[in-house]
């Protein structure tokens, strides 16, 4: 399956846009620009995720928008207003805040009607009543805060946002709080609730399994800067740096040297063997680069095994991390130039599983591969496995 | 379990001990001997002894004689207490919100005045409100007093005193109330279309019920029963409930009308706060 994409459109420019548009957005404080320059365009009625480590300035980015934070330069724009500078009360965008941020002298019918009454809206007891059924917290209307759990304090905050209808919902992190098990019930009704209510999300999260489950577009931010934006599946089949290669999933890079990028497939001479790399997967004009296989695409067989066409094989590997979880089994395979490569093996029962110390063949599809520019940090945005 | 469950509760008794040995020194008994004294037959005296007659028509006399003192002194205290509330509540909430790292500096400066002894400092309100000095000739000029109207002497001198000296009082409890307030509410309600007006009156005041509610009685309790602003700033005319006591105390030499006086003024604070803390609804708060 190659992906040729459905890459994003450069910004359209014309004046019009329904959408949330950000242009040349920057914010600066002492001694650190949190949002260097970002430009991006969210349409109208998508689920749109910002992923990145935190620091990033992911959340600065969506307090921007939501008017708490004031823009060092550039502009923000939703259905063609410019709301650079607009009060955040007069913006008709709304935001689940991290904490929830509930007021914790007021009922949760008073809660989700907050907004109402302070836009003098008329029937408000009906409006509520429909929003708690939405979030499924009919029943507790008069509770305090205090009294609900986590994951019910989480859906009045989102019952308080979405009732007010903005043109846009911002979500900072908005699962960050719950235990994982709550967190994966909570993203599917996210995701439902979006679907019904048909209104734009910008959803702020580090968690990459988060962002991809639930968003239509992902923005990976990394250093103030998107790095790169696109569907989920397309930001991780062909990722463009190293950051995202890392970031989202796990990647073996491996250093290469190009040897011939006359035709549609490069090629790259590996550590000494010949591998091919599709020439809308290159990600680099230069000489040298990281050709990047992902664990799951690297085939595993024994020694002297065919594991793919005639000659397309990496021999010499030998196994020196097994472990088993189930789905599937993840080795670390040593490779002759010592570098250990990640390979996750499905576990159809067809294949045997191999010991540690076993001397192994690996092969990949070339159509899998990327390649990565050489100036960037193999390791940039590698991390733990998200829980 | 069972033990313990029952050595905490030994624990627990233990340390209520000390203070409730003191209240009972110094507090249950001193109150037992006021309410005693309360009752005593009005002809009695320190030299010719006091005699228990369960004269409860000394409260009648007490009141018909002074209710204007202590209605006097209550309405000081209110007043007070409301100038206290407005003006500390400002500075609370500039101390809490705005002073960034200089929030301790400026806390220490709202306590300073206590270095100084309380006599002192209304003493020096003298000064500050006399006849020839530049508050009144302002006052004067801007032609709010006229040209023989004073200061000193006056209620507006007595109310002053007070709400000068017991603003801490107030600043204090409503200082600890906002700081705690969760700076993101504030932002929600930004966020949900309340203007900086709205979310004051919605989210901030409601949660800062707690520190006025313990400000104002902090404030009122000990101003309305407070006698020396009165005496020092004001005139024959503002003398207060406080005043009453302690002269029929010592130079009248009438301990009976002096301790149903006490009681009376206890009992309507009581009532008073009482209701005030039902109407506020901070029960849950507090």
């Amino acid at each position: 399956m190659s992906q040729q994409a459905e890459a994003t459109s450069p910004p359209d420019t014309s004046a019009s846009y329904d959408g949330l548009r950000l242009s040349h957005l920057t914010k600066t404080f002492p001694g650190f620009t949190a949002v260097n320059d970002l430009s991006l365009d969210v349409p109208r009625g998508s689920f749109f995720a910002l992923l990145g480590p935190s620091g990033c300035g992911k959340t600065t980015t969506l307090r921007m928008v939501a008017g708490l934070e004031t823009p060092t330069d550039g502009t923000i724009e939703l259905a063609g207003q410019d709301i650079t500078h607009a009060k955040p009360y007069r913006r008709p965008v709304n935001t689940v805040f991290q904490n929830y941020a509930l007021f914790p002298h007021l009922d949760i019918f008073e809660n989700v009607a907050f907004g109402l009454r302070r836009r003098k809206a008329g029937d408000v007891e009906r409006q509520v009543e429909e929003m708690l059924a939405l979030v499924e917290l009919e029943g507790q209307a008069r509770k305090k805060p205090a009294q609900l759990s986590g994951g019910q304090q989480q859906r009045v905050a989102l019952a308080r946002a979405l009732i007010n209808k903005p043109e846009v919902l911002l979500l900072d992190e908005p699962l960050g709080a719950l235990d994982l098990k709550l967190r994966r019930g909570m993203q599917i009704e996210l995701k439902r609730i979006q679907t019904e209510v048909g209104l734009t999300f910008v959803h702020v999260t580090h968690d990459q399994e988060e962002a991809m489950t639930m968003a239509d577009t992902v923005a990976v931010m990394n250093k103030g800067v998107i790095e790169q934006m696109g569907s989920p599946t397309e930001l991780y089949e062909n990722p463009r740096s190293t950051f995202v290669a890392n970031f989202l999933g796990k990647s073996n890079l491996i250093e290469g040297q190009v040897t011939n990028r006359a035709s549609d497939f490069l090629t790259v001479d590996m550590q000494g063997i010949t591998v091919s790399v599709p020439a809308d997967r290159a990600h680099t004009d230069g000489d040298r680069g990281w050709v990047g296989i992902r664990p799951e695409k690297v085939l595993i067989g024994p020694e002297g095994a065919e594991l793919d066409a005639p000659g397309n094989t990496i021999p010499g590997g030998v196994i020196s991390d097994v472990s088993f979880v189930g789905v599937s089994t993840q080795y670390l395979v040593r490779m002759p130039w010592g570098q250990e490569l990640e390979v996750f093996a499905q576990n159809t029962g067809r294949v045997e599983i191999f010991p540690e110390g076993t001397k192994v063949e690996l092969s990949w599809r070339p159509e899998y591969a990327f390649l990565l520019d050489a100036s960037q940090d193999a390791l940039a945005g590698a991390q733990d496995d998200n829980v | 379990m069972a033990d313990t469950t029952r050595r905490r509760g030994w624990v627990g008794y233990a340390l209520f001990l000390p203070a409730a040995a003191w209240l009972l020194v110094f507090f249950v008994v001193p109150f037992y001997s006021l309410f005693a004294t309360s009752l005593y037959d009005q002809s009695g005296s320190d030299f010719r002894g006091w005699e228990m007659t369960y004269e409860f028509g000394n409260y009648a006399d007490a009141i018909e004689q002074y209710w204007q003192p202590l209605l006097r002194a209550i309405l000081y205290a209110g007043i007070a207490t409301l100038i206290c509330l407005v003006l500390g509540y400002v500075l609370a909430y500039a101390i809490a919100f705005k002073s960034g790292r200089w929030k301790t500096l400026l806390l220490v400066l709202v306590i300073a005045p206590f270095f100084t002894s309380f006599l002192l400092r209304t003493l020096s309100w003298q000064l500050l409100l006399a006849d020839d000095w530049y508050i009144v000739d302002f006052l004067q000029f801007l032609h709010i007093l006229g040209p023989d109207d004073r200061l000193l002497n006056t209620p507006v001198a007595v109310i002053t005193g007070l709400a000068y000296n017991f603003l801490p009082f107030m600043v204090l409890p409503l200082f600890a109330s906002i700081d705690k307030i969760d700076h993101r509410l504030i932002e929600a309600s930004g966020d949900l279309y309340a203007n900086p007006v709205a979310a004051f009156f919605k989210v901030t005041w409601p949660l800062s019920l707690p520190g006025v509610v313990s400000g104002t009685l902090l404030t009122f309790i000990p101003a309305a029963g407070d006698y020396i602003n009165a005496q020092l700033l004001g005139n024959t005319n503002t003398r207060v409930i406080g005043s009453v006591i302690e002269g029929q105390f010592t130079d009248a030499n009438n301990s009976a009308i002096a301790a149903s006086l006490s009681m009376s003024l206890m009992v309507i604070i009581l009532v008073m706060v009482f209701l005030y803390i039902r109407r506020a609804g901070t029960e849950d708060l507090l």
